[in-house]
């Protein structure tokens, strides 16, 4: 076999680390959670009889005049109060999600309009299940890095579907995070690199004009999540000649409890370096925002010096890792708008029937 | 077909942009261009935080078509800090009561539900309860 034609072996291949030209770094964020919140155990009562097993607490649910644009709205707002720019400085507008309110119409020109970020921007929404919104990270980088623009805007939000009695109707849950990308010097957090692994994995899907998604249950697991989420964390730590314990917090996309904790401590992280940013127990899987919103909780008390790493995933399937370092200019930041953890005390809670009917469930026609 | 309207209108509703009088600084809102203080005209736009206190309130049983699916829900006239009094749904309540008084803060949200499933989303503003932090 000649050189030329040989099978390229891509799980084995060297981890290349994504670096801007110019150093980048996160200069706002802002996180969303709604009010609502419907307890695991009333998903069990209505369909198991309570007999369920429950992979969290509760769920937080939309509001019936919330959706991924008002959200992001109020994610953005947050974002544009920490980095403490005019909105016209921000020449990109990313929104990543699987739940956009049309099939054809931006939800980023809604956001982009609402926060005054029009009309010099780029927008456009973002689609790769649960990895949307890292996805729309890693491009605001590039632009910024490059030197095309001095701030861009990524958000990862969803408003999650689940069929009614399906193992994901107890964690779809409602959130995520927005976040302003800008030069390194004036950055909270530099994001010092990323690395994303990528392949063809059939684990959850949505077909088009269906209003719930499949999955593959089992095989959700570790061909798809744990495979990507450690491919992804053990190149990183390979390239950047890591380990461990050199970093202070950790956060992975969740899915439920139990899977980003195994995630962890197969990558060699503590329980104390994850739990800050592992949320899902109070308000479920928040899909593009769920890894995301995690790091938002971690920079509202990171303290300069701190090393985060960051490995989202998305089905279908990949992960974006990211190794961030916090600067000094984290001081004062976050009481400059709404931190997670009070959106997260901002709680009422809701019976089932109440979230059929806030969800849009009942047929009414 | 009422686009246009919506369309016209979206900058104070998505984000209550007003204006603001270069004769006696009077805040206005909704925007007209016209001072209602001191008559001079008032073009200049004016970003309004937000922030304000619940003046009155009343809830509402029997919706007009296309707000069902949020009935009951409550209406406020609200004072905003700058001065203008605005009148709009109070949102995210959960089990508050609206009070006289409350600090409340402007969010953006579905106004009208898309009872049409074909239609235009149309958002704007609504107040809640002034969240801690």
């Amino acid at each position: 076999m000649t050189e030329s034609n040989q099978i390229h072996d891509h799980e084995h291949e060297t981890a290349r680390l994504l670096k801007p030209q110019n150093p980048v770094g996160i200069v706002g964020y802002g996180a969303y959670v709604p009010r609502y919140r419907l307890p695991a155990k009333e998903v069990s009562r209505v369909w198991t009889n309570g007999t369920g097993g429950l992979p969290i607490l509760e769920k937080s649910v939309p509001g019936s005049d919330e959706d991924v644009a008002t959200m992001s709205i109020e994610a953005a707002r947050n974002a544009l109060g920490r980095a403490q720019i005019a909105p016209t400085e921000i020449r990109a507008v990313w929104v990543g999600s699987e739940s956009h309110p049309y099939a054809v119409k931006p939800t980023s020109t809604i956001v982009a309009e609402a926060i005054g970020a029009v009309p010099s921007t780029q927008a456009a929404d973002w689609e790769f299940a649960c990895k949307a919104g890292t996805e729309a990270m890693v491009a605001a980088m590039g632009v910024v890095g490059s030197g095309m623009m001095g701030y861009a805007m990524a958000i990862g939000m969803d408003t999650a579907q689940g069929r009614p009695g399906d193992a994901l109707e107890y964690t779809a849950g409602a959130g995520g995070a927005a976040f302003i990308i800008g030069p390194a010097d004036k950055a909270l957090a530099e994001i010092e690199s990323t690395y994303s692994f990528v392949t063809d994995t059939p684990d959850f899907w949505r077909r088009a004009y269906q209003k719930y998604p499949e999955h593959g249950h089992r095989f959700t697991g570790e061909p798809a999540y744990f495979k990507h989420i450690t491919s992804a964390g053990e190149a990183m730590f390979e390239a950047t000649g890591t380990k461990a314990e050199d970093y202070k917090f950790a956060v992975f996309h969740q899915p439920n409890t139990k899977f980003p904790q195994r995630a962890g401590a197969m990558l060699g992280f503590t329980p104390e370096q994850i739990e800050t940013g592992l949320l899902v127990p109070r308000i479920g899987n928040t899909y593009s925002g769920a890894a995301i919103i995690g790091l938002t909780a971690i920079l509202d008390i990171a303290e300069p010096g701190d090393r985060i790493m960051l490995v989202s995933f998305g089905s279908g399937a990949g992960s974006d890792a990211m190794v961030l370092r916090v600067t000094d200019n984290i001081k004062g930041k976050p009481q400059l708008a709404t931190k997670t953890e009070d959106y997260i005390a901002r709680r009422t809670e809701i019976d089932y029937a109440e979230y059929v009917r806030m969800r849009g469930k009942l047929t009414m026609k | 077909m009422d686009i246009p309207r919506h369309w016209r209108l979206k900058k104070q509703r998505y984000a209550l942009m007003g204006e603001v009088c270069g004769h006696c600084d009077a805040k206005l809102f909704p925007p007209r261009d016209i001072c209602p203080e001191c008559g001079e005209e008032a073009k200049t736009l004016f970003q309004f935080s937000g922030r304000g206190e619940v003046y009155s309130h009343t809830t509402v049983y029997d919706p007009p078509q296309g707000y069902e699916s949020q009935a009951p829900y409550t209406l406020a006239m609200v004072k905003l800090e700058e001065g203008p009094l605005v009148t709009a749904q109070l949102t995210d309540l959960g089990e508050q009561e609206a009070e006289i008084g409350m600090p409340v803060e402007m969010v953006t949200r579905l106004l009208r539900s898309a009872t049409d499933e074909r239609g235009l989303l149309v958002y704007g503003y609504k107040f809640r309860p002034a969240v801690a932090g």
